[in-house]
């Protein structure tokens, strides 16, 4: 193909003729989308400059013409027009008229159907903003209840769940995110037992490391760092997933059939992430001391006997069972958001992008909110 | 064919449809009667994806009462519309096939949902629907292995799974080859007579209309409404309006070539 912005060693040639008062432009050689910001111009500076009442274009010449060429000469016309001069194009052969008979002048001059969207006022934006917020509120709820009564409706039929869709999930969700959720753990549960170290030793209480990372592992870093990431995988795929089949009419298709897309989609994803969150979360335990018990092997003379009574002594069988009850919160909000977030998609793939992103955010937002209230809870209820 | 007595099925009651500002469908009354083939036609975007949605209740109509057999469906509950649905089958104009399922899964589903047929059965049964559409053979083959014709074919192979009461088919033979579409036409024709299966079209290809169709209404961009109603024929020799005569004698009507008087 050849690039329309290179350099054009102008292969047309406009040259004039006056006779009386009339100006007869004589047209040779190719006009075209490459050439037509230099010849428009020097058309119109050629009328322009001289008192003439009316003006020939002649077509005789031409060895080339495409519709936008013709259309910067009708526009060449109009302007003629504007400054009383009568202009007409002569000499078309059946060519160039089929050119110009494919240019519609009513789309040249019809509004738009549809207003541009103006920027608002702060004012205007602010109170958008909030009523989006509350619209977003109110839609959750409502997606709540739809959530719950589906769910209690899998309960009271458990033959109509779709066994295979909640095995798929669980594998998406929870084994496929094994390496990830490890790693992270256990580099967390390095990176605390080594902070803590160079806090603690200057007491000599180094013995009191294991006791430090298990505690924070197993009552707030595994079940947080879990569901950020089940959230950044998950809650995303879910969002994205359910959003396209929006706008392929998938969904639509479901309900057309009598399928409660709720059920039918949101239901196995949130069941899966209910199972498979908690063990993800046990298991980003799991790493999370073994990342603290490399630093206290290596690095503060403690032996892997010791670091593992230590650890022991310091999880209670009730910080095990509330980091699960947590867990599974959190696995409800992620899975929730993204069901929800991907119903909310109306049309296109930027929608599918705005609202996959916003299931993460709104996801994570809400599980430290529920972390929050978890904390307070806890405390008195021990 | 069309029973003599005309009892309706579907009554489509002074319909309006707006989105935003934007007025789809203003007033629009009709009915489809019992063991018809009835067909829309109009120009694109002119709402024939609007109405058909709001007879299968996924789309709300701002005024005006859609009934099935006498109830209104704009007010139902949730189960009513539910068990509605699974008296209808419908081709969505994108075919809407579950991209994550084979064809096979997505013709078995509604089977495996509604009814308790063991699933030899319901193989045997998904073999049989798409060998009608010409797909046999592409039981494995998830939809997007497919050419646009064939998702087409598998949509409309799915709506008719459980051999519904009321078949919607929205652009039923667009992006088909001739031959296809005229073997499609063939099973529509014979799937009507055998089963009474009651027929909505979105259709324009004026062959294929002529062919199935009992009755054609069609709608208008600008008076957002029907501007016709009647068997092929009768449109064919007797209307007068020139829209309607534009689309049945499949000619532009004159709005362009007077404005392209550049050229002296
Ligand atoms: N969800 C929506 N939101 C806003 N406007 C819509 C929506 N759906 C349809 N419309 C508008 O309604 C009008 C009719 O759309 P519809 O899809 O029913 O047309 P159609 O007759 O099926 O066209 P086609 O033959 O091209 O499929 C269009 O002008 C479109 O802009
Ligand atoms: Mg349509």
């Amino acid at each position: 193909m050849m690039d329309l912005k290179q350099d054009w060693q102008k292969p047309y040639q406009i040259s004039t003729k006056t006779q009386e008062s009339k100006l007869i432009i004589y047209l040779t050689g190719e006009f075209g989308l490459k050439n037509l910001a230099s010849f428009a111009g020097e058309i119109t500076s050629l009328f322009s400059q001289q008192k003439i009442r009316a003006m020939d274009i002649d077509f005789s010449g031409i060895t080339y013409l495409d519709s936008a060429a013709a259309l910067s000469i009708i526009q060449v016309q109009k302007a003629a027009t504007a400054e009383n001069i009568d202009c007409s194009l002569i000499n078309l052969n059946d060519e160039t008229k089929g050119i110009f008979s494919v240019i519609y002048e009513k789309a040249l001059t019809r509004s738009p159907l549809k207003e541009k969207e103006t920027r608002e006022g702060l004012v205007t934006q602010i109170g958008g903003a909030s009523l989006n917020i509350l619209h977003d509120v109110v839609t959750f709820i409502t997606f709540a209840g739809e959530l719950l009564s589906a769910l209690s409706y899998t309960v009271l039929h458990p033959q109509s769940l779709r066994t295979r869709d909640v095995l798929f999930y669980m594998k998406r969700a929870g084994v496929d995110g094994l390496p990830i959720v490890g790693l992270i753990s256990m580099l967390i549960g390095l990176i605390l037992a080594f902070m803590s170290y160079l806090q603690l030793r200057s007491v000599g209480a180094n013995i009191y490391v294991p006791s430090l990372v298990s505690f924070a592992m197993v009552k707030e870093l595994g079940p947080i760092m879990t569901a950020i990431l089940v959230a950044g995988r998950s809650g995303s795929a879910f969002a994205a997933e359910i959003g396209t089949m929006v706008v392929n009419e998938e969904v639509d298709a479901l309900t057309s059939m009598g399928f409660d897309p709720v059920r039918f989609l949101a239901v196995p994803k949130v069941l899966a992430a209910v199972i498979v969150v908690p063990l993800l979360t046990l298991y980003a335990d799991l790493f999370g001391i073994i990342g603290g018990l490399i630093v206290g092997i290596t690095g503060l003379d403690l032996t892997a006997h010791t670091y593992i009574i230590q650890s022991v002594k310091t999880i209670q069988v009730f910080d095990v069972v509330t980091s699960l009850i947590k867990a599974a919160v959190f696995a409800v909000i992620i899975a929730g958001i993204g069901c929800q977030k991907g119903f909310q998609v109306r049309s296109g793939a930027q929608d599918v992008g705005k609202y996959t992103t916003s299931a993460v955010v709104a996801a994570i937002f809400l599980i430290v909110v529920a972390d929050s209230i978890f904390a307070i809870m806890f405390y008195y209820m021990r | 064919m069309q029973s003599p007595e005309h009892k309706p099925i579907i009554v489509v009651e002074n319909a309006t449809v707006r989105f935003g500002s934007n007025t789809v469908l203003e007033n629009v009354s009709f009915q489809v009667n019992k063991g018809e083939i009835l067909v829309i036609v109009g120009e694109s975007g002119c709402g024939k994806t609007t109405l058909l949605k709001i007879m299968i209740g996924l789309q709300k109509t701002t005024a005006g009462r859609v009934l099935f057999r006498e109830s209104n469906i704009m007010n139902a509950g949730q189960m009513e519309l539910n068990n509605y649905r699974q008296n209808i089958g419908v081709l969505f104009q994108s075919s809407a096939l579950f991209s994550s399922m084979t064809l096979k899964e997505n013709i078995a589903l509604p089977l495996q949902e509604y009814t308790n047929l063991d699933s030899a059965t319901i193989d045997l049964i998904v073999r049989m629907k798409l060998g009608m559409v010409n797909l046999a053979g592409y039981e494995n083959h998830s939809p997007a292995e497919l050419s646009g014709g064939m998702k087409k074919r598998a949509g409309i192979a799915r709506a008719m799974a459980l051999d519904p009461i009321v078949l919607f088919f929205d652009e039923l033979s667009a992006g088909l080859d001739p031959i296809t579409a005229v073997e499609l036409d063939d099973l529509i024709i014979k799937t009507n007579e055998a089963l009474g299966t009651t027929m909505v079209v979105v259709s324009h290809e004026l062959q294929s209309i002529c062919k199935i169709a009992d009755r054609v209404i069609m709608l208008d961009k600008a008076t957002k409404g029907i501007i016709a109603e009647g068997t092929p024929a009768d449109l064919k020799e007797k209307a007068t309006d020139p829209r309607v005569r534009s689309f049945f004698l499949r000619q532009a009507p004159e709005h362009n070539s007077q404005d392209r008087s550049y050229v002296r």
